[in-house]
């Protein structure tokens, strides 16, 4: 593999390390492990640990693949990898 | 019009439309028949793999199991769609690079071996079959309910009908109807929704009226639902974990996760769009689409509930004592949809105090007995099956029949297309990864054609007859396929990108280790091969034995086992060749990407 190739695909790496940070942190964390002490905290007529499980997870993981395609689309272009 | 004439006439229009789109779109070739031409586009792809997805499980089952677990139910909400990030982030783009349109193939030529492509294709005809059990399930309540016959009766009607679907269409075919079938089962979840969060909270959008208050009380829906559950002495709905476990809960997550980025059937669907960029956009609209479904569930599932009991006793809505004896219902007053569903089996009433009316509570909480002695209560009196309540849901809620009818449409709809999806996976990995790449490589495009639909027969019948004994719910049936599709192709086809250095050794070393390991505890749980009564789970020590993990989440342990497996016989056998490695840096990288090549 060339430099150029070997640095886009550590820039890949990072950004999907980036993102599994927070695909875990939000449904994980804030959905399962959290949610006992979050429950304490209402968001409108929700307990917050049971509104990340049951709703606000799933809003997160659609933004989460929104900025990976973005942000992939940027690093194609920027390592000159992109399609025709 | 009465109720089943206008269910008549919303399912017969739905299946008009779609064998009509069926006709337009027939397939010609073999590539069409298994990839659509490879001309799909993303929003149009997105819709088609939300209701691939959604299945009999998704629309039917799964709100009913969130009624009965509460904040737990979450596990199925975050699992089925935190998989997608994992499938647009760490497969579904290199795969559509890799240019070949199954699973086994990719597998096959990465790990440079016909052995290690007949393991994938075991692997998918084990989660597939599995999938495909859960959704007969599904089909038989759906059909029981809108033709008013027995449970069986329903399920052999089913596999007639999914049979002549699937084989007819062909991917193309399966890609256009599946679109109009993503419209019409999103519109019947999402309609009686809104009625009933209208009813009960006064908000239209279901997602914010599930945090609302109810209307005229100054309580939040949750609350009063925490409130009236706890004093029929179930667990609290917005903390109840199932099994009281969060481990399980975690790890329950984890296995449908790792499942939805591993099920063939799902992943097929990123070999047809025509670029890797495409593959990435199709992950998220397919979310989109998927998740306007799963934020609605939750709602549907707190609502259905606290309509429910709200109808069996009436003290649950207004403040009054819900022990007396005049608050719970007379039989014999009981409204229509209970008689309907009385019918179908899946609804059950016993009266086992004698008083005619209708007590439901949990009889299985020791710490409650007294206070159900007091009230003169022997015992809950209603069984509820989990699967019926999306279905009977706008019944319940007492909406108008055209809604009613609606969902039923919906409800097939969902069960159709996914097992039409599915059996388009297992008629690919048996006709083009068996037969065609492995035994007998000079077949004809048309006896292929033929073989991969013989596959779909007697797919439908082996699902159809287990389906008659089902492991358990339609979504809990699913989530053992996921199990095993976690266990399975996964860790396997991610290792192929991930890492160069993998063999094929390691690779089929690890899918057999994960799948055998699952399936030993499956299998130990539910019957060899979901076979009733041939279970030997006293054998590991009794149910749920390890460190009290229930087996349909055990897939997340299978595939750190085929993980493990894999990098341990990695390390001692040698290294793939040049060109493999090559290869997969040439999957990493976007530019070069060619249309999907059919025929090889």
């Amino acid at each position: 593999m060339d430099k150029s190739a070997q640095a886009y695909w550590k820039a890949v790496l990072g950004l999907l390390t980036k993102i599994l940070i927070v695909w875990f942190a939000v449904s994980f964390g804030a959905g399962i492990l959290l949610a006992p002490v979050l429950n304490t905290i209402h968001l409108g007529g929700y307990p917050l640990g049971f509104w990340f499980a049951q709703q606000g997870s799933i809003y997160i993981f659609i933004g989460l693949i929104i900025w990976y395609a973005k942000a992939m689309g940027r690093l194609d272009e920027e390592f000159d990898v992109h399609e025709d | 019009m009465d109720l089943q004439t206008t269910t008549y006439i919303w399912v017969g229009a739905t299946f008009a439309l779609y064998i009509g789109i069926a006709i337009w779109a027939r397939a010609g070739s073999t590539s069409e028949f298994y990839a659509a031409g490879g001309g799909v586009h993303p929003l149009a792809n997105g819709m088609a793999t939300a209701a691939d997805w959604m299945s009999a499980a998704s629309f039917i089952s799964m709100a009913g199991l969130i009624s009965n677990l509460g904040y737990g139910g979450g596990l199925f909400l975050m699992g089925w769609t935190g998989g997608y990030v994992l499938l647009a982030m760490l497969l579904a783009p290199y795969l559509r690079k890799f240019g070949k349109f199954t699973v086994p193939q990719f597998i096959g030529d990465r790990f440079y071996s016909k052995s290690a492509s007949t393991v994938a294709v075991i692997c998918l005809l084990t989660a597939s079959l599995t999938y495909i059990i859960g959704q007969m399930t599904g089909v038989g309540v759906a059909f029981s309910r809108f033709l008013g016959v027995s449970n069986e009766t329903g399920i052999y009607l089913g596999m007639a009908i999914v049979f002549a679907y699937a084989v007819f269409g062909g991917m193309k075919g399966i890609t256009y109807t599946q679109v109009a079938q993503y419209c019409v089962l999103i519109a019947a979840y999402i309609v009686p929704a809104i009625f009933i969060s209208l009813n009960l909270t006064g908000n239209p959008i279901p997602q914010l009226g599930l945090g609302s208050n109810l209307t005229g009380q100054d309580v939040s829906l949750l609350q009063k639902l925490d409130e009236v559950v706890v004093q029929l002495g179930f667990g609290q709905y917005t903390t109840s974990v199932p099994a009281n476990s969060t481990l399980n809960m975690f790890v329950y997550t984890l296995s449908l996760m790792i499942g939805t980025a591993g099920l063939p059937h799902v992943i097929m669907r990123f070999f047809t769009v025509p670029k890797v960029k495409d593959a990435r956009t199709s992950a998220g609209w397919a979310l989109f689409f998927i998740a306007l479904l799963y934020t609605t569930a939750p709602a549907v599932a707190a609502m259905a509930k606290m309509n429910l009991i709200g109808t069996v006793n009436q003290g649950a809505f207004t403040s009054a004592d819900i022990y007396a004896a005049d608050s719970a219902l007379e039989y014999d007053k009981r409204p229509d949809w209970m008689k309907r569903w009385e019918v179908t089996g899946l609804l059950k009433f016993e009266d086992k105090n004698g008083d005619g009316r209708i007590q439901y509570y949990n009889d299985k909480n020791a710490g409650f007995a007294d206070k159900a002695e007091a009230a003169g209560w022997k015992g809950n009196e209603l069984t509820v099956n989990a699967d019926i309540i999306v279905l009977a849901n706008p019944e319940i809620a007492l909406l108008p029949n055209w809604v009613i009818a609606l969902v039923a449409a919906g409800g097939l709809a969902a069960a159709l297309s996914t097992a039409a999806g599915l059996l388009m996976a297992i008629s690919a990995a048996v006709s083009h990864d068996l037969i065609k790449n492995i035994i007998a490589p000079d077949i004809s495009d048309k006896n292929e054609l033929m073989a991969g639909k013989i596959s779909m027969a007697v797919a439908i019948v082996v699902a159809g007859y287990l389906g008659l004994n089902p492991p358990g719910f339609a979504a809990g049936t699913v989530a053992l396929a996921f199990g095993i599709a976690a266990s399975s192709l996964f860790p396997a086809i991610m290792m192929g990108i991930f890492s160069k250095k993998m063999n094929k050794e390691g690779a089929m070393a690890g899918m057999l280790a994960g799948l055998g390991i699952t399936l030993f505890y499956v299998f130990a749980h539910k019957g060899l091969f979901f076979i009733k009564g041939t279970g030997y789970v006293d054998m590991i020590g009794g149910p749920n034995s390890f460190f009290g993990i229930t087996p349909e989440a055990f897939g997340a342990i299978g595939a750190l086992v085929n993980f493990a497996v894999a990098f341990a016989v990695d390390k001692v056998t040698k290294e793939p060749p040049e060109h493999i490695q090559h290869m997969v840096e040439a999957v990493r990288i976007p530019r070069g990407s060619k249309a999907v090549d059919g025929a090889h």
